[in-house]
């Protein structure tokens, strides 16, 4: 890649929830605005800005990212999962989701998508979670709602409905 | 907040990455994980007119240990070292540390060389650098040269790196056997900056006590096996020494009573950990 000149905008292409994506920005560009303003998706939110309250949590390559602490032109061949991503069909909401419906995990929703994608990304890791290691690992998100303990309660209900899924699996 | 304009490279070789320090000097910045570095861009406290993205060389995404100290490559996030299989048997003090570290949705992109280079006072790493006596390795077009920590940083957010350098590694020392270690922070949440944090490292002759969070750069003092009255002495002599100042979050006497509770916790437990 040659140097890209901080005046030009640059054509950006990565992988976004299992389908190839280009958009051209300058270096400066945060991937929360490429993601909202470059190519429409605007699931992934935008709070602090400078990394602490978690709302724009997405999945690069793997593993979960704040998406206003990454360049656009950092991102540049990865493979990203926003929360567009989550839901296996439309209409449809994944076992996480429906688990955050279930427990009221959510009141105005803004910080949801970030916790979201942090917690797929935790659960695959870690299929059988314990409450203390969930709070800890939640410390990376702020929701001024729910006070916690309905998405801890989700979230511990999501794992026990995974596993059952791929026991049947 | 957003950044400033700035030029980006990705390097494709280390050599690139240096000749652009050599010829940017301090208008270039080396970006890696960007946890630091991308905030500074935004809230435009740094503004340099390009950044050298050094993620992609795989030569500096490495882990090594010989047995006597462990090398962590430039490229390496906090994830991965707190990840490796063989950090708490290696250096039981660091992987006391990494969990303090941010987030662990900071920890997957952040790099132990990016905290290193960034030296925000009460950074966990460069305390835990410190109290193992650890070095930093620095390379330019010109040369390689080896610092250790006591001497690299130098003040807030300063270090002895010079504008044509970038951090290629930083090396840790093994655990030494009949040493023990512990490691105590205190903040107002987990995952925040802390207030003081406390690296203690025991040995056969006694004990060494880091403190970070409290000065402008991390401080070390080594004591003799002190007990009772000896060791709140030295605790309160250290706890003034560092110049402990009234913020927001806490003023200048609760920073010392924690220098003082903390230490002699990481102190105890060090020596219990020696045995």
């Amino acid at each position: 890649m040659p140097r890209l000149s901080a005046d030009a905008r640059h054509r950006i292409r990565f992988k976004l929830n299992g389908r190839t994506v280009e958009a051209d920005a300058e270096p400066r560009m945060l991937l929360t605005d490429f993601l909202r303003h470059n190519l429409a998706m605007t699931g992934t939110h935008v709070g602090c800005e400078h990394g602490v309250c978690g709302a724009c949590t997405v999945e690069i390559d793997g593993v979960p990212a704040r998406a206003c602490l990454t360049l656009a032109v950092q991102a540049d061949g990865s493979d990203i999962r926003t929360i567009e991503g989550l839901a296996p069909a439309p209409g449809r909401l994944s076992i996480l989701q429906e688990a955050f419906r279930r427990h009221h995990a959510l009141q105005c929703g803004f910080c949801t998508a970030g916790i979201l994608l942090s917690l797929e990304c935790y659960l695959r890791d870690n299929p059988s979670p314990n409450e203390a290691a969930l709070r800890d690992y939640l410390g990376g998100h702020l929701c001024r709602c729910t006070g916690y303990v309905p998405i801890i309660a989700a979230a511990l209900d999501a794992a026990a409905r995974l596993r059952e899924v791929h026991k049947l699996a | 907040m957003k950044p400033a304009r700035f030029d980006y490279l990705r390097a494709g070789t280390l050599a690139e990455a240096h000749a652009t320090l050599a010829s940017e000097g301090e208008d270039a910045r080396v970006l890696a994980g960007g946890q630091s570095l991308v905030p500074m861009l935004s809230m435009r406290m740094a503004r340099p007119k390009v950044l050298i993205d050094i993620m992609h060389l795989p030569q500096l995404a490495k882990i090594e240990s010989d047995g006597n100290t462990i090398h962590i490559g430039a490229g390496v996030r906090q994830a991965k070292l707190l990840a490796w299989p063989e950090i708490h048997e290696r250096q039981p003090l660091l992987a006391a540390a990494l969990p303090w570290v941010g987030h662990a949705q900071t920890r997957s992109r952040g790099t132990v060389c990016g905290s290193v280079a960034h030296a925000d006072p009460s950074a966990e790493i460069p305390l835990a650098l410190l109290a193992l006596k650890g070095a930093i390795h620095l390379s330019s077009r010109q040369r390689q040269r080896r610092v250790p920590a006591a001497d690299f940083f130098t003040g807030m957010m300063s270090t002895a790196r010079n504008d044509d350098e970038l951090i290629e590694a930083v090396e840790v020392p093994c655990h030494t056997p009949g040493h023990g270690y512990a490691f105590h922070e205190f903040g107002r949440r987990h995952g925040d900056f802390a207030i003081v944090a406390c690296a203690a490292v025991a040995h056969a002759d006694g004990v060494r006590l880091a403190i970070g969070g409290v000065a402008d750069c991390p401080a070390v003092r080594d004591y003799p096996d002190l007990t009772d009255t000896a060791l709140d002495d030295a605790l309160e002599g250290f706890s003034w020494e560092l110049d402990a100042r009234d913020d927001l979050h806490a003023t200048e006497s609760f920073r010392r009573n924690l220098v003082r509770q903390l230490g002699r916790a990481a102190i105890e437990e060090a020596r219990r950990c020696r045995a």
